[in-house]
């Protein structure tokens, strides 16, 4: 029988709030979401919230004097004083719409490629990473690196999948202009050491750029204690719709760096020679944005904080513990990252012998099972630990201890089939 | 869509391992990270060698066994025949029912029929195919059939 874990959310009555969690796939069985950490389920509410923006007040923004354009403004407007709300942003003007994590990434990259002194990124200068960023947080800093001839370096990894910050003065020097590092990794689950990386940035004037994508959905986020200058994460993994990203940044930063995409909705004025661009955020949103995703994600965090992201927090911890402890009692499984339930996300990457994961992946599925299978784009967490790709369970507030037993129970289902 | 045919090449792969060969290609999918290091060895137009290494779930690696199983001694514009009527299958998106001219074809590759229904693992299947096709249109000397999975 499963046990009664303590912090446990009531799971089944938030369920019925998430109308896809009751499928049935392959002739009838029950699905087992367990791929929260690639995206999340979207409950009802959501889902209202943006049918709810089309049937009733769909109109462009910031442009018309009309009741629907007024309303939608308003709307959209609003969601970014939620937003500003949810991570404790001093200032809403500080919350940028994109369309994702990667775009908020990839905007903070061409802005200090463009950037004058003292932000600018040039040959002379350095731009820090980590071997365990998603390919989101690392290709973008190649670019800018290639463009403009600064050197890229990162911080290598442990055995037990922490961040190795051992040679912290050298790899953050007085060279370094941006220090960009995500805050809990999607493929080994680590929680990173957000201070200590934060005072050295300081100690040399560097930038810092955190990658939450993975920590928005499950933690309290509150930029103001991270201390950082710019914040990034993804509407989709926090049970918004897919086509809405945040990037939070410091309001003097975003006064002083250049824009990155031009077009409407960006400018102050235009003439056929130049133009001057509005205050942030609008300067960093150029053309029509996602205002029916961005309403979806005002409503989203509306949901999360009514429940309470400590207590979301609790129950993901909960279930992870849990879930560490049954995984260990499988043969042949090892877990890629920290193996317990301390400073780590819910998710958990695994390898299970010599089963490639694919074939672990579609016995599962067959079993009703979703999980993730490959590389989660971090290949380069893969080549460390020289495996070909891992399994990934991943649980959010709606997962429950039966699920992680049906895990379990698959995985011996398919050390069946392939042993 | 496991076969027992498919598994039995997975646990007891035909000619695996890397060997003399004229043209060595390196393919991977890059969705899943499987890998495959392709050779082929060539006497004119017959196929003497296919030799290869790789590492992959058990569909890559059993289509690559199969691969071998099936081509080596043939002359290369066979085999290309093969290889077509494989591509065929396995873009057929499980609606192709193989019929006994398409089984005289391809003997233990019509089990990957199944395979066919999965997008995402019709690469798999289809890895060590486009490597031995990248590596025979190289080894006669015609880059220009140079192509990926
Ligand atoms: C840590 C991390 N960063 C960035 C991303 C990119 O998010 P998106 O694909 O929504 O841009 C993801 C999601 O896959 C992620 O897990």
């Amino acid at each position: 029988m499963t046990p009664q874990l303590p912090g446990l959310l009531d799971a089944e009555a938030i369920r019925k709030d998430f109308p896809v969690l009751d499928r049935l796939v392959h002739d009838g069985k029950k699905l087992v979401y367990l791929d929260n950490a690639a995206t999340s389920q979207k409950p009802r509410q959501v889902l209202d919230a943006l049918s709810e923006y089309y049937e009733r007040y769909n109109a462009n923004v910031h442009r018309g004097v009309h009741t629907l354009a007024e309303e939608a403004t308003a709307l959209y407007e609003g969601a970014r004083d939620k937003i500003a709300a949810f991570i404790n942003a001093p200032s809403r003007d500080e919350v940028i719409f994109t369309k994702n994590a990667s775009e908020s990434l990839n905007l903070v990259a061409n802005m200090l490629g463009w950037a004058d002194e003292p932000y600018r990124v040039d040959s002379d200068t350095e731009i820090v990473i980590t071997e365990m960023e998603h390919h989101s947080n690392i290709v973008p800093w190649q670019l800018l690196s290639q463009r403009t001839g600064a050197k890229l370096k990162w911080f290598g990894l442990t055995d037990d999948g922490r961040l190795d910050l051992s040679d912290i003065e050298q790899v953050i020097t007085e060279k370094t202009k941006i220090v960009s590092f995500t805050l809990v990794s999607n493929i080994l689950g680590t929680v990173n050491p957000v201070e200590a990386l934060v005072r050295r940035a300081q100690e040399v004037g560097a930038l810092v750029l955190i990658d939450a994508s993975q920590a928005a959905p499950h933690m309290v986020l509150d930029v103001q204690a991270l201390q950082a200058d710019f914040v990034a994460f993804t509407g989709h993994k926090m049970l918004g719709p897919t086509g809405i990203g945040v990037l939070w940044g410091r309001q003097e930063l975003l006064e002083d760096l250049p824009p990155f995409l031009g077009g409407g909705e960006m400018i102050e004025t235009v003439s056929m020679h130049e133009s001057t661009y509005a205050p942030a955020p609008h300067k960093f949103e150029a053309g029509t944005p996602p205002i029916a995703q961005a309403v979806g994600l005002g409503a989203a965090v509306d949901y999360l904080s009514a429940i309470g992201m400590d207590r979301i927090a609790a129950h993901e911890h909960a279930i992870t513990e849990y879930a560490l402890r049954r995984l260990k009692e499988v043969p042949g499984l090892k877990i890629i990252g920290p193996d317990t339930p301390e400073g780590r996300g819910s998710a958990i990457s695994f390898t299970l012998g010599d089963i490639h994961p694919h074939d672990v992946g579609q016995v599962l599925d067959e079993q009703g099972i979703a999980v993730r299978v490959g590389h989660h784009c971090a290949r380069p967490v893969c080549l460390r630990y020289g495996i070909p790709a891992t399994t990934r369970a991943s649980f959010y507030l709606y997962s429950t201890p039966a699920e992680v037993d049906a895990l379990v129970e698959g995985l011996e289902h398919v050390r069946n089939f392939f042993g | 869509m496991y076969q027992e045919v498919i598994l039995d090449h997975y646990k007891n792969p035909h000619g695996r391992g890397l060997r003399d060969g004229d043209v060595e290609v390196h393919h991977v999918n890059p969705t899943c990270g499987d890998e495959i290091t392709l050779r082929v060895k060539l006497d004119g137009t017959s196929i003497q060698d296919i030799s290869y290494e790789g590492q992959g779930c058990s569909i890559s690696q059993a289509s690559a066994s199969v691969l071998n199983e099936l081509l080596v001694g043939r002359q290369v514009d066979e085999a290309v025949k093969v290889q077509e009527v494989f591509l065929e299958l396995m873009q057929s998106k499980g609606k192709l029912e193989p019929d006994d001219a398409m089984e005289d074809v391809l003997e233990d590759a019509v089990a990957f029929a199944g395979v066919s229904k999965y997008p995402a693992r019709v690469k798999c299947a289809l890895l060590s195919w486009m490597a031995w096709k990248d590596a025979t249109a190289q080894a006669l000397g015609d880059g220009a059939v140079r192509e990926s999975a």
